[in-house]
């Protein structure tokens, strides 16, 4: 399979008044064609910070400090306006958390799509209204032909992430940044939502990077997995490897805390303590005050940098130690 | 002895757009109907969970069980108290202070102006009581430090906050916390330690909770009893065990097999079909046959009335024991 994206060594920084903070910090992965990527962390943890970094949307002061992102073999950290323009839509796809956010009120999603298309794909316009609709029925818009003049407040909240889904597929990327995009949605409609991304991502061999908080979201999607913990990536594997048998102590506490891990029991597993704030991460490893293997060693250095399918841990839990 | 009793619970909002844009469009009032013939009653120091989509009423019923909004049928009775229409006002005022919420939002739920203590001795304060010591004894009660009193609520976290609000709660030795999604807005592992303070304190305090939830496996682990609502309509009503192991309610089956699993590697889940319909023009019969995969000709026409089988309620025609 080809590598779609390759972060390396990414780290964005901040500037502020009290000094420089850095949400996200020596990151690396890559992501297959074909391959969902799940990003995992809690509020903070810098996971949706690395996706806007591989589209170019950090906010400034926000800025890539160092590292280098890789697309199709092409270095894009360094790209600026009219480049990056280009490849936004055209190569890389973005799905929203809020779909009523995420689309232009004033236009009918007709004139969303076929924009979009004109503007990345050399089609004449007649053209792109008949992919329009097509794209429309394959995100599973029943009626596709008839509403494709409705207006985005005419669609249910589904319906409408429906539509972005179909807006960021249009031009036919080959990495798909997906940032929480069923945390707005009921459970029955989030359902059919991670369906559908699964099955344009077979079809298609559309790479897609999965920024979710929800462990349930993706066990069902995701292929391989990144944990991530105040802008650090925790753990990376396989997704199977990962939720059954981490190797970090922190995803293993946080598989351990969701209330489906602890059926039957009366109390939830606790990690102790909160996310330190991005101006005080610790030294050493940035997890060893909530952790309880923690060692002289974890207080001292930093946690070691990890390569495909081990956890960036002084000390990782063997198998029998995951009660 | 029931704690709550809950009969015929009905909410009605009328929606209609502004009297001229009526007349001029010709077009009728419109209701939206929230909470329609509910029933449930609670028991004393039990949890109680009512699990539903959007727009299925949960929070419009916890609303109506603290006081927040009138009933538009039907009777809340609390310790045998109907607050909307006794006269006596000592009865009332009693009732009143045995009842807290706990709202989803804890960055809009504290007054940014107040101090953590002023915050947290109001409910005893308002009734003319004596706060001293009050306030620093609570925060350690919830977990945090008794010097926190003097912060503001921008100081701490959203799970701290959410300390603080449960801290609120407790204030005026309540008997009834209304707890209104707690955790949505938290982190997982965050998530984790409020529901543990939650339930010592239940333990300690001999509390009663009613949990609002849409996330099934909260629901699952603080219940001891668990109603499933539907466009405003309680479904099923079961303890958690027969609920997620037997449930009996094609909704109910719908729901729990569309929840994301932890160990669904790679599952191709059976896709719910359909939404949520809309609540202004619900369907006739049972509201959820046009989603309902054995939905029959009565289901259509007869709206499904609540029935028991063994220790489970269900509103289904054609749901079997």
């Amino acid at each position: 399979m080809a590598t779609v994206l390759s972060i390396r060594n990414l780290s964005v920084e901040i500037p502020t008044r009290t000094g420089v903070v850095k949400p996200v910090d020596g990151v690396s992965y890559d992501i297959q064609a074909g391959e969902i990527l799940g990003v995992v962390g809690e509020s903070g943890a810098g996971k949706s910070m690395a996706g806007n970094a591989v589209i170019g949307l950090l906010n400034p002061p926000a800025r890539i400090a160092k590292g280098e992102i890789w697309l199709n073999g092409t270095r894009i950290d360094a790209l600026q306006g009219e480049a990056m323009r280009r490849l936004r839509g055209k190569d890389i796809g973005m799905v929203f958390q809020d779909p009523l956010t995420s689309l232009n009120p004033l236009l009918s999603i007709g004139d969303q799509l076929t924009e979009t298309m004109l503007t990345h794909l050399r089609i004449s316009r007649s053209e792109a209204e008949k992919r329009a609709v097509a794209a429309l029925e394959e995100v599973g818009i029943p009626g596709a032909a008839e509403r494709i003049d409705s207006y985005p407040h005419e669609f249910s909240g589904g319906m409408r992430q429906r539509v972005v889904i179909a807006l960021a597929l249009c031009a036919e990327p080959s990495l798909i940044i997906a940032d929480e995009p069923t945390t707005a949605l009921d459970v029955s409609v989030q359902a059919q939502i991670i369906a559908l991304l699964k099955r344009l991502c077979r079809e298609r061999g559309t790479a897609v990077m999965l920024i979710t908080h929800d462990m349930g979201v993706i066990a069902e999607a995701a292929d391989r997995v990144a944990v991530m913990y105040a802008g650090r990536l925790a753990e990376l594997g396989n997704v199977r490897d990962v939720l059954t048998q981490p190797q970090h102590p922190y995803t293993a506490g946080l598989m351990a805390s969701t209330p489906l891990a602890s059926a039957g029991k009366a109390r939830l597993h606790q990690i102790e303590g909160a996310m330190p704030r991005l101006d005080k991460v610790p030294e050493g490893c940035a997890f060893h005050p909530r952790c309880t293997y923690a060692q002289a060693k974890c207080r001292a250095a930093p946690a070691p940098h990890i390569s495909d399918a081990h956890a960036a841990c002084w000390f990782p839990l063997v198998a029998e130690k995951v009660s | 002895m029931s704690l709550i009793s809950v009969k015929n619970l009905s909410r009605v909002f009328d929606v209609s757009k502004p009297w001229l844009n009526r007349m001029i469009e010709r077009r009728e009032k419109a209701f939206l109907t929230a909470v329609s013939d509910v029933d449930f009653d609670v028991a004393e120091r039990t949890t109680y969970g009512l699990v539903g989509e959007s727009g299925s009423g949960k929070s419009t019923i916890g609303r109506m069980l603290v006081g927040l909004l009138n009933p538009s049928g039907g009777t809340v009775e609390i310790e045998g108290v109907n607050l909307a229409t006794e006269t006596d006002a000592e009865k009332v005022d009693a009732v009143r202070s045995d009842i807290q919420m706990i709202f989803q939002d804890p960055f809009a739920s504290l007054n940014p102006r107040w101090r953590v203590r002023d915050i947290i001795v109001e409910p005893v304060v308002a009734r003319g009581g004596d706060a001293t010591g009050l306030a620093e004894k609570l925060l350690e009660q919830v977990g945090l430090s008794a010097l926190d009193a003097g912060k503001f609520p921008h100081e701490f976290s959203g799970g701290q906050r959410q300390r603080i609000c449960i801290a609120r709660a407790l204030s005026s030795e309540p008997k009834l916390i209304v707890c209104d999604e707690p955790t949505s807005a938290l982190d997982v592992s965050v998530q984790a330690q409020v529901l543990n303070l939650m339930s010592d304190l239940k333990e300690n305090f001999g509390l009663t909770y009613v949990l609002i939830s849409h996330d099934l496996t909260v629901v699952r682990h603080m219940s001891d009893r668990i109603g499933v609502l539907y466009l405003g309509r309680l479904v099923e009503e079961a303890a958690p065990d027969d609920l997620f192991d037997n449930p009996r309610h094609p909704y109910t089956k719908m729901l729990l097999e569309a929840a994301p699993k932890m160990d669904g590697f790679g599952r191709e889940a059976e896709l719910p079909e359909g939404e949520i319909p809309d609540p202004i023009n619900p369907p006739p019969g049972c509201a959820f046959h046009p989603r309902c995969p054995i939905a029959s000709d009565i289901c259509k026409k007869e709206r499904p009335e609540m029935r028991t089988l063994g220790e489970t309620r269900v509103a289904c025609h054609l749901a079997e024991a």
